[in-house]
């Protein structure tokens, strides 16, 4: 019986042609957006994790309760030991100790009285290192626009909006004004080595970066860092293995009635990483739930002029004693093999596309140029979910049109099909 | 004979409650006393900052000379902060450093900073202008706060650039001194706490030997400022204001 619905497919191309290529566009796209969405809020997730959130952070209690003030007074002591640990129970991953800080960066005149000042945030990473990948992990030799590098702990990279502001190019001494984590007055000088571009408006009005140890003197940090932040094996970032680690780290070593001890956090559970995460799974779910809407409605329509075109078949199979249901039946069956070959062929386009986008888009032309924070190039990603995410909408909506279709025909009365098939 | 025994008692009770209002002084003129006792046409200070930050206190030392709106700070200790200096000239302020041979100039919004991280901002140690210049004061009640029985005076600025847009008072009603003060934003929040304790006379004023500030916004358990020594009306050798003083 299969075999003769197929047959009848192959033979009465009109029968199959249009809903075939209706439901190869819709999967294609439904492929294809899959890919893209994947790529670029699974790239936003990446850096995300390189600049802020790492996969793990570890902080004090306290400090995790006020992230956005950058409570320096109420940093992490002790790191060298906490360090040793989470090397030792967690081989393979990547531990890194960012500080977050800011301050008033004065940029002085020949006589070293004030010029041009502004207030400014920064973080101090490792920089200075051997090993250290700090630079790469934050893009941030693709992100300069003028100088290079630091190569010295007395050396400081400011955005390069907000060197312009200050008046100062790569060479120029600046002296940062700031908070010990005691609460002390600290001032600091450094040179410019260095602008980039932060890729977000805030920290391109007066972000800076600076090597770890230069801050720790500045803010007598010895042995204190704001934040420790952990990477995976092999930079991918899982969530169930990063709430493995969380959960068992902070069994062990966080305690509830010490505010400054320490609290791992896996990026889900960090600022608004679980709205993304979630956005993800959603977008998925919106894309193939708005295909197979509008697939069904395309689908539907075609089934019902394509019934039209059939009630003299219908009508004779009626005659012949074939009973309603039985037909209805095989107009979903036939549906089934027409939606499994439109997926086929959907899904083969839509990860040649795809794969296509895998090389990126580049929108660094829009943005001036590369950045930290917003990557300039834009790629989608093909997973395996990619290879039979097509054949939810493909299938569904061709059964789903054809039924609907078929309910309209099936409404007429078995008389009036037996006046279609006398005319 | 009982009508006239009526009309003694009312005038008894009407001349209590004039001489009770007679003798209750305005808002404003508590303010006025309060300036007699706290401000001076010029003053030497040497005093220290005890600093209670969430983890640990810290302790800074410093002296200084102020005449009018202008003043000039010395920090003496710790070590890290020894040396550091502060003047400030009418609306501007600069802060010398000498670890790092730098003149910084703090104007704007990051006078609301907080100085050497106390609970004081750079405006509250530097706004030395009298009370009655620059609020309209009320008197709202009373309250005895210790053995003290004091007015609570209320404060609304009336100049635009003042910190603090209302302030109450606790005022001692036979010294005329703040023993308690409450600093408050524009939009009703409350900013700052103040106590003011060991008050002692000096000559002819009242004056506390200690303050406690507490920034509200701001962990940890507040900031003392204990008074060691405190000269009113001191000669200031011009030099001392003036930016020269910085180096």
């Amino acid at each position: 019986m299969l075999r003769f619905y197929i047959k009848g497919l192959f033979r009465d191309r009109s029968r199959s042609l249009m809903p075939v290529i209706v439901v190869a566009i819709g999967v294609t796209l439904v492929v294809l957006m899959q890919c893209w969405v994947t790529g670029v809020l699974g790239d936003m997730i990446v850096f995300n994790a390189r600049f802020t959130t790492g996969h793990v952070k570890v902080m004090s209690r306290a400090y995790s309760e006020n992230t956005d003030q950058q409570p320096n007074d109420l940093a992490l002591l002790g790191t060298g030991e906490i360090l040793q640990i989470l090397s030792s129970e967690n081989p393979g991953m990547d531990w890194v100790e960012r500080i977050q800080f800011g301050g008033l960066v004065d940029a002085p005149d020949e006589n070293g009285e004030t010029r041009s000042q502004g207030p400014g945030g920064g973080m101090a990473v490792d920089l200075l290192s051997p090993g250290s990948g700090e630079a790469e992990r934050l893009n941030l030799e693709k992100s300069l626009v003028r100088g290079r590098l630091i190569r010295s702990p007395e050396e400081i990279i400011l955005s390069d909006q907000f060197a312009t502001k200050l008046e100062v190019e790569p060479g120029d001494p600046v002296t940062l004004i700031s908070t010990t984590m005691y609460g002390a007055m600290s001032i600091t000088n450094f040179t410019v080595c260095g602008t980039l571009n932060f890729g977000a408006a805030a920290l391109d009005r007066g972000g800076m970066i600076a090597d770890i140890s230069s801050i720790r003197m500045a803010l007598d940090m010895q042995d204190a860092t704001g934040e420790i932040l952990g990477y995976l094996p092999g930079g991918e970032y899982d969530d169930l293995q990063a709430s493995s680690i969380s959960a068992s780290f902070n069994e062990t070593y966080s305690d509830p009635e010490d505010e400054f001890s320490p609290l791992m956090f896996s990026l889900r559970e960090q600022g608004s990483m679980t709205m993304i995460l979630d956005l993800v799974d959603y977008f998925r779910s919106i894309i193939i739930g708005v295909f197979l809407v509008a697939m069904a409605i395309v689908l539907w329509n075609s089934g019902l002029l394509g019934g039209l075109r059939r009630y003299g078949e219908m009508g004779l199979r009626i005659a012949m004693g074939e009973e309603k249901g039985h037909i209805y039946r095989s107009l979903i069956t036939e549906s089934v093999f027409i939606g499994l070959a439109g997926s086929f062929v959907g899904t083969a386009f839509g990860l040649f596309f795809a794969s296509l986008l895998t090389r990126g888009i580049d929108f660094g032309g829009m943005m001036q140029s590369s950045s930290m924070i917003m990557q300039g190039v834009m790629k989608a990603r093909i997973t395996p979910e990619a290879y039979y995410i097509g054949f939810i909408p493909g299938i569904f909506a061709t059964a789903l049109g054809t039924a609907l279709a078929g309910i309209g025909i099936f409404k007429r009365k078995t008389a009036q099909l037996f006046k279609e098939l006398q005319a | 004979m009982t009508h006239l025994k009526h009309k003694i008692q009312i005038v008894i009770v009407f001349t209590l409650f004039y001489s009770v209002l007679w003798s209750q002084p305005t808002g404003n003129e508590i303010l006025d006393r309060i300036d007699a006792n706290m401000s001076a046409e010029t003053r030497y200070v040497k005093s220290k900052m005890i600093i209670h930050g969430p983890r640990s206190s810290r302790t800074v030392e410093s002296e200084s000379w102020g005449q009018g709106e202008s003043s000039f700070t010395e920090y003496l200790a710790p070590a890290r902060e020894k040396g550091t200096k502060m003047l400030k000239l009418e609306d501007k302020l600069w802060i010398f450093s000498p670890s790092t041979d730098r003149t910084i100039q703090i104007s704007g919004h990051m006078l609301r900073q907080s100085v050497m991280g106390s609970d004081l901002s750079y405006e509250d140690m530097m706004d030395d202008r009298k009370l009655s210049e620059v609020y309209d004061a009320g008197v709202v009640g009373s309250e005895t706060i210790g053995e003290y029985d004091c007015w609570i005076v209320e404060m609304n600025a009336t100049a635009e650039d003042v910190a603090y847009q209302m302030r109450k008072l606790w005022v001692d009603k036979d010294r005329y001194i703040p023993l308690k003060e409450e600093l408050y934003a524009k939009s009703g929040k409350l900013l700052k706490k103040n106590e003011l304790t060991n008050i002692t006379r000096h000559g002819s004023r009242w004056y506390p030997g200690k303050m406690t500030f507490k920034d509200m916004l701001k962990q940890g358990a507040g900031t003392e400022f204990i008074i060691d020594e405190i000269q009113f009306d001191v000669e200031i050798p011009e030099h001392i204001l003036s930016k020269a003083s910085l180096r």
